[in-house]
C-alpha cells in the first residue's frame, strides 16, 4: 500500500486544494480510505490530519472501511420514491441479508442510497459500480441476484 | 500553430455537410446515460454487428439525448431519399430489424417511428417537431441534444457554435455584459439572480486572478437537465464559461461536477482537450489578449456544494459548509478573490445571448423571467425527460399537454416542482403561469427546475417524509437550527407516517419549520421545510387520515416500517 499512495502522491502538488482530488484518487485505488492514507495525504498537503479525517467524514462519496466488489447504490430521489424505491431497496435489503449502509460479510456486495442519480425519467433506478440500471422491478431486482447465485 | 476561427468554421461546415448530405444511410444511436441506463450501448453494438455481418455501408454516430428519456432507447436513421426517422424504445432485436427492413428493403416502418427530423415528409409518421411532446416546446439550449456529436467540436462550431464568444471578443466586456443585461437573463440554478450583476460585480471587485465557476452540482432530487447538457452538448456550456471569464477579466474557472455524472465527467475531459487543441483555451484565444484556463473539479457527493460558497469551500479541499455572507462571491470567493459562479444551464443561455442577440433570447418569456427554461419531468409521467419552453407557460401544459399526464391515465394528484426547497400544488393549482416568481406566492418554486408529478397511489405525507429525510442527511451540520431541526420534522413525519401521531403535530412541524427558515445561514435550512408546509396547505386530508383515523390512504406509509409491506394493515394495526 506504501508504495501506491507514494506513486499517487507524486502526481499532486503539495497544496490543501489538492486534499479532496486525492483522497478521490486513493479511494479509487485502495476501494477505501485507511487511516494511512489520510495520515499520508495529511503530511503531504501540509493541512492537519483532523482537518483530512473531517474531510473524509463530511462528504458521502468517502468510506473509511472496505466495500465490496459490487457497489449497489439505491436512489431516493422524489421521483424514484414515489415509483417504488422503498420497495426495491427492502427487496435488495432481502436478497443480500443487509441493510442500507452495509456490506456483506464476504465483501462480495455493499448496499447505500444515494439522494438522486438524475436518471429520473426512467424512475426508479440503481446504480451498480457507475452503471445505473432504470425502471427497476421487483422482479429485476431478484433476475439480478438469481444471476449472481443469490437466492 | 492554430487555425483561424474562420477557417474552422469552414472546414466544420463541410464536414458536418459531407456527413449529413452522403449517399450512406447515417444511424443516429441516443446514448446518454438515460440511454445507457436502458440498454443504449447493447443497441448501438448491435447495430454495428448487424452492419458488418451484412457488409452494408453506413456511419453509425452516437449522439447526446434530445430530452426524450421515456422512449430511451432513441435512434434516427438518416437515408439519402427522406427525412431522418426517429425511433424510440429500440432494443438490439429491433436494431436488427431495422436494418433489415429500413436499410435493406427501404421500408420506414411508420408503425414504430416517433417521428421525422428535418425537411421532407415521409407517409404516416408525423414530423418530430409537430408531436404532442415537442409542439409546445421552444428549443434553444437543447438545440443540439440529439442531434450532434457531443465528443465533435467540428459540430458544435458546425452549428454556430463558439460564434458568441468570437462576437464577444470583437464587442468587449462592457458590451457583452450590457448584451446580458438588455436579455433579462437570471440564473437558472434557481436563486434567478440576474446574471449581468454577478458579472458586473465581479468585473468590478479589486484582485486577481479572477475565476469563474461553472456549478454543476444539481443536486435536487428529480433534476437532471443540467446532466443532458454536459453530456449531450457541453461546448455550449464551455462557451457560456469563456464568454462570462472574458466579461469579467477571470483567467481561470472550473466545472464542478458529481462524481455519480460519469459520462458527463467523461464529456467534459474530452471537451476540453478539443479546445485546447482548436484554441479555444490556453493564452491568446482566437488571437486576442484573453487567456484562460479550466480544470475539471469532481464533486465528492454533497448535496450542500450546489450552494456557491460550500462549492468554493469544496473546491479550497475543505467541508463543504456555506460561508456567512457578505462578501459575496463575486468580490470575495474562491481563495478570496472575486469570483464568478453561475449554473449549467445559465452559461448555456449566456453563449446564445452572445451568438444570437440580447432581443432574440428576450422574445420570449414573461416581464420578469426572460427566455426559454429546461424543465425535469418525472415520477407518475408518461412522457418523462428534459423539455425546453418558454417562461408563461402554465404548469397544466408542461404536465398535461408535454408530458402526457400520468403513465397510466390515473388523475394527478400533486405536482411537485423545485426539489425539496420547492413545493407541492393540488392538481386546481396547475393552471398558473410557471416563471421564477410566480410560484412562490403559492408555496412553491421552480427552483432548478424539477417537476416530479405524483399520482394517488404516492402518499403526500410520506413524499413530506422522504424530502424532510433529504433535508436531515444533507444538513451541512453548521446552523444548529438546521442540523437538529430537520431531524426532529422528519421523526415527527415519521411518527406520523407510522400511526404515532398526536393531533397538536401539525402545529409543532410549522413552528420548527419556522425555527429552521429562520436560524438557517444558506437556502438548504431556509427551504428545508417548503415541500412540507406546502403539503400541509394543500393536503390537509392526508395529514388528519394519518393522525385522527391513523390510515394511510394509499398504504405507502406502511412500507416505511420495518415489518413486510401489508397494505390491508391500518397503521395501528402494525403491532408498534
Amino acid at each position: 500500500m506504501k508504495e501506491r499512495l507514494e506513486k499517487i502522491l507524486t502526481e499532486y502538488e503539495r497544496r490543501p486544494g489538492e486534499v479532496i482530488p486525492l483522497l478521490q484518487q486513493v479511494q479509487a485505488a485502495l476501494g477505501y480510505l485507511p487511516r494511512e492514507a489520510m495520515l499520508a495525504i495529511a503530511r503531504f498537503t501540509g493541512v492537519p490530519e483532523s482537518r483530512v479525517y473531517g474531510v473524509a467524514t463530511f462528504y458521502g462519496q468517502f468510506r473509511l472501511t472496505p466495500i465490496g466488489k459490487k457497489h449497489i447504490l439505491v436512489c431516493r430521489g422524489a421521483s424514484c420514491h414515489v415509483r417504488g424505491a422503498p420497495r426495491i431497496l427492502q427487496a435488495i435489503e432481502r436478497h443480500l441479508g443487509i441493510k442500507e449502509g452495509e456490506t456483506t460479510p464476504d465483501l462480495e456486495y455493499s448496499l447505500e442510497t444515494v439522494a438522486c442519480l438524475g436518471t429520473c425519467g426512467l424512475s426508479p433506478c440503481i446504480m451498480t459500480n457507475k452503471k445505473v440500471e432504470a425502471k427497476m422491478t421487483a422482479k429485476k431486482v431478484a433476475e439480478h441476484f438469481c444471476k449472481d447465485g443469490r437466492r | 500553430m492554430t487555425i483561424s476561427f474562420q477557417e474552422l468554421k469552414r472546414r466544420s461546415k463541410e464536414t458536418w455537410k459531407a456527413l449529413r448530405g452522403s449517399r450512406r444511410p447515417t444511424i443516429l444511436v441516443g446514448t446518454a446515460a438515460c440511454g445507457r441506463a436502458v440498454g443504449a450501448s447493447e443497441v448501438l453494438e448491435a447495430f454495428r454487428r448487424e452492419l458488418d455481418s451484412r457488409g452494408l455501408e453506413g456511419a453509425l454516430i452516437e449522439v447526446g439525448c434530445t430530452g426524450l428519456c421515456y422512449a430511451e432507447p432513441l435512434v434516427s436513421i438518416v437515408k439519402p431519399s427522406r427525412p431522418g426517422v426517429c425511433y424510440g424504445n429500440v432494443t438490439p432485436e429491433k436494431a436488427r430489424e431495422l436494418v433489415e427492413r429500413c436499410l435493406v428493403r427501404d421500408d420506414p416502418l411508420p408503425r414504430d417511428a416517433l417521428g421525422t427530423i428535418g425537411e421532407g415528409r415521409v407517409d404516416g409518421i408525423p414530423r418530430l417537431v409537430e408531436t404532442a411532446v415537442f409542439k409546445p416546446q421552444v428549443r434553444r439550449t437543447l438545440r443540439n441534444c440529439g442531434f450532434i456529436d457531443p465528443v465533435r467540436i467540428g459540430d458544435y462550431v458546425a452549428n454556430e457554435g463558439y460564434s458568441g464568444l468570437a462576437r464577444a471578443l470583437e464587442i468587449g466586456p462592457e458590451q457583452i455584459i450590457d448584451q446580458i443585461k438588455r436579455s433579462g437573463l437570471r440564473g437558472r440554478g434557481g436563486a434567478g439572480f440576474p446574471t449581468w450583476r454577478k458579472w458586473q460585480l465581479c468585473r468590478e471587485a479589486q484582485g486577481a486572478p479572477k475565476y469563474v465557476i461553472c456549478n454543476g452540482s444539481e443536486g435536487d432530487p428529480g433534476t437532471f437537465s443540467n446532466k443532458l447538457l454536459l453530456e449531450s452538448d457541453p461546448h455550449s456550456v464551455l462557451e457560456g464559461m469563456l464568454i462570462a471569464a472574458y466579461a469579467v477579466g477571470a483567467g481561470r474557472g472550473y466545472v464542478y461536477c458529481p462524481a455519480e455524472y460519469a459520462l458527463a465527467l467523461q464529456r467534459l475531459e474530452t471537451a476540453l482537450a478539443q479546445m485546447e487543441e482548436c484554441g479555444f483555451l490556453g493564452d491568446r484565444i482566437l488571437g486576442s489578449s484573453f487567456g484562460f484556463r479550466i480544470t475539471i473539479k469532481e464533486g465528492a457527493g454533497a448535496y450542500i456544494c450546489g450552494e456557491e460558497t460550500a462549492l468554493v469551500e469544496c473546491i479550497e479541499g475543505r467541508r463543504g459548509v456555506p460561508r456567512l455572507r457578505p462578501p459575496f462571491p463575486p468580490t470575495s470567493g474562491l481563495w478570496g478573490l472575486p469570483t464568478v459562479i453561475n449554473n449549467v444551464e445559465t452559461l448555456a443561455c449566456a453563449a446564445l445571448i452572445a451568438q444570437r442577440g440580447a432581443e432574440w433570447f428576450a422574445e420570449l418569456g414573461t416581464d420578469k423571467s426572460k427566455g426559454t427554461k429546461l424543465f425535469c419531468l418525472s415520477g407518475n409521467v408518461k412522457h418523462g425527460g428534459v423539455i425546453e419552453v418558454p417562461f408563461g407557460m402554465t404548469l397544466r401544459e408542461i404536465v398535461q399537454a408535454i408530458g402526457g399526464g400520468t403513465s397510466d391515465g390515473r388523475p394527478i394528484k400533486a405536482v411537485h416542482t423545485g426539489g425539496p426547497g420547492g413545493g407541492c400544488l393540488p392538481p386546481s393549482l396547475l393552471d398558473t403561469p410557471v416563471d421564477q416568481d410566480s410560484l412562490a406566492v403559492l408555496g412553491s418554486s421552480i427552483g432548478s427546475g424539477g417537476v416530479v408529478v405524483i399520482d394517488e397511489d404516492a402518499c403526500i405525507v410520506d413524499l413530506a417524509r422522504n424530502s424532510l429525510d433529504f433535508a436531515q442527511r444533507e444538513a451541512c451540520g453548521q446552523c444548529v437550527p438546521c442540523r437538529l431541526g430537520t431531524r426532529q420534522m422528519f421523526d415527527v413525519l415519521t411518527d406520523i407516517s407510522r400511526g404515532r401521531g398526536q393531533p397538536d403535530d401539525l402545529e409543532l412541524l410549522a413552528e420548527l419549520a419556522e425555527g429552521v427558515r429562520l436560524g438557517s445561514l444558506c437556502g438548504l435550512g431556509q427551504t428545508a421545510a417548503n415541500t412540507l408546509l406546502s403539503t400541509i396547505r394543500y393536503f390537509p386530508d392526508d395529514y388528519q387520515a394519518h393522525i385522527q383515523r391513523k390510515q394511510c390512504p394509499t398504504a405507502a406509509c406502511t412500507l416505511t416500517a420495518d415489518e413486510e409491506p401489508d397494505p390491508s394493515l391500518s397503521l395501528l394495526g402494525r403491532g408498534e
